[in-house]
């Protein structure tokens, strides 16, 4: 018999609806705008953790085909508007991921993205944390910076460490199968932060955690007091990694410098070279303004506001059903 | 040597670590946002029964063990060895006291049980759910009693020991549930 059903209940369907149009008034009552930008582009993501699902487009103009990457999120045609002097803007669209499947995955999911011009990370923690409230009635937010949460549970500290010390941190705690398996100390540092810090924090309020050590920079600015960090948060709660936000990067040639970088990690990983997005790098040299950004899972979110334990609770039809 | 990836992990797989056959329970799929994507699996050993933790980056394969059940009737035991067939080939195997366990008790001749082989030698024998048998020892208990006041010990003819109600005699057949090692009602 045909699994026709939908994952998530029809109230369930009801009150992710509500959900939605509330964060919608929470930004147009602040004036913010919101945008759509193409799910489909020509070049994708160069990180070393996220891989494109691809699709082709064959027809007028194109021949032998053209290869068109779904989007990851929509950060960087979000950018191209910013830069293009879209003032504030926020998108609710789909977003896609390859290889991401399980109790916090979909490959297919809903993303929540918005920039705010003027404003930096600390800015953007706060008003992150209002929506938060409003949707979830939280209480108010924990803030710790990466280096702050280590030190806490883990007595290591993420900026001055080695291989070495993680490695002997993981054998001590009887993992030295991953000890084994995991070489970088971003790696390391990563899997770590998992599995002995993300349990620990988040679990009554939202947790922030901040200051992301320079190697996890990923597209935000290092930080002017501490170049040993960049500029990002992610948010934590339940268990579950809810966003990630950044005071953006906006210099051109040091963004470029980070896709290549991206890519010869890729490489030396045994992974595919990927075109970068030299719409997004025009955009950059062209000056985007100054600006914070966010991106937040809409399906996570709805699955804490419900109290449920699946992704798919919050999907009308996950993997398993489309 | 068959390889499985981590893409194909589900609860019951098979798979080999530090050379003893395992079973997948659970598995779980965990992966930061920007980071190196893993599978948490709980493994029961089935050799030596131990259940662990491990993790395995995403992607990566493992050795498949080459594990079988079949449902085999029981025929014997010869002091060494049990002896099981299949009753459409009649090929015979041989389990030893290892591959049975505490599992003896629940052993009647003709019978079908699961027969678990790793690379075709028996490693576990899994007797059906209930069992069927004699009552062999147990106190004289008093005529008109009703199941469910505690009851008492009753040795069964393979050498288990169950508790069953006051009003089960010497000679009676029971059904028992092999699972939970509990009573479940008299044989006609």
């Amino acid at each position: 018999m045909q699994n026709w059903q939908p994952s998530a209940s029809i109230p369930a369907l009801k009150q992710r609806a509500k959900i939605i149009q509330v964060i919608r008034h929470f930004f147009a009552e602040k004036n913010v705008l919101e945008v759509e930008t193409p799910l489909l582009a020509t070049s994708g993501v160069t990180d070393l953790h996220l891989e494109n699902l691809t699709s082709e487009f064959n027809g007028p103009g194109f021949n032998d085909g053209l290869t068109l990457y779904l989007q990851t999120s929509p950060e960087y045609a979000m950018k191209r508007l910013l830069a293009a002097g879209s003032g504030c803007i926020y998108q609710i669209c789909k977003a896609f991921r390859n290889d991401e499947s399980g109790r916090f995955h979909n490959p297919e999911f809903t993303m929540l993205e918005w920039y705010r011009v003027g404003f930096d990370h600390f800015m953007l923690m706060d008003e992150t944390e209002q929506l938060l409230k409003l949707v979830l009635n939280c209480l108010p937010a924990e803030r710790l910076t990466y280096q702050q949460a280590f030190l806490k549970f883990t007595s290591i500290d993420p900026l001055d460490t080695s291989i070495n010390q993680l490695k002997t941190f993981l054998k001590s705690n009887d993992q030295a199968d991953l000890a084994d398996i995991l070489e970088s100390e971003t790696d390391l540092l990563q899997w770590i932060f998992t599995d002995f810090i993300e349990p620990e924090i988040g679990q009554e309020a939202p947790c922030f955690i901040y200051h992301f050590p320079a190697a996890q920079a990923s597209l935000a600015k290092l930080s002017r007091t501490d170049n040993r960090v960049a500029d990002r948060f992610e948010v934590y709660f339940k268990g579950i990694e809810l966003a990630n936000g950044f005071h953006e990067l906006t210099d051109k040639a040091e963004q470029q410098k980070r896709f290549e970088q991206d890519n010869r990690l890729r490489i030396d990983n045994g992974k595919t070279e990927k075109p970068i997005d030299q719409h997004l790098l025009a955009a950059l040299e062209n000056g985007l303004p100054d600006c914070a950004g966010i991106a937040l899972g809409i399906d996570r979110l709805i699955m804490l506001a419900l109290g449920h334990n699946e992704i798919k609770d919050s999907l009308s039809f996950d993997l398993n059903r489309c | 040597m068959a390889t499985v990836s981590t893409n194909e992990f589900k609860g019951g797989l098979k798979i080999m670590l530090d050379g003893e056959p395992c079973a997948i329970i659970e598995n779980e799929f965990v992966k930061p946002g920007k980071g190196q994507a893993f599978n948490r699996v709980k493994i029961r050993k089935l050799i030596s029964g131990k259940v662990l933790e491990k993790t395995f980056k995403s992607g990566e394969s493992v050795e498949k063990a080459e594990i079988m059940d079949y449902e085999l009737s029981y025929l014997y035991n010869d002091g060494e060895f049990w002896h099981f067939m299949n009753n459409e080939t009649f090929e015979q195997i041989a389990a030893d006291a290892k591959a049975i366990g505490d599992n003896e008790k629940w052993l009647v001749e003709q019978d079908t049980c699961t027969i678990t082989t790793w690379n075709d030698s028996p490693i576990a024998v899994t007797p059906p759910n209930f069992v069927e048998l004699e009552v062999t020892e147990t106190d004289p208990g008093l005529k008109g009693d009703t199941a469910g006041t505690g009851g008492k010990p009753a040795t069964l003819s393979t050498g288990a020991v169950v508790r069953v109600p006051l009003f089960v005699q010497i000679g009676e057949v029971i059904k028992v549930d092999t699972r939970s090692g509990e009573y479940v009602s008299r044989v006609k």
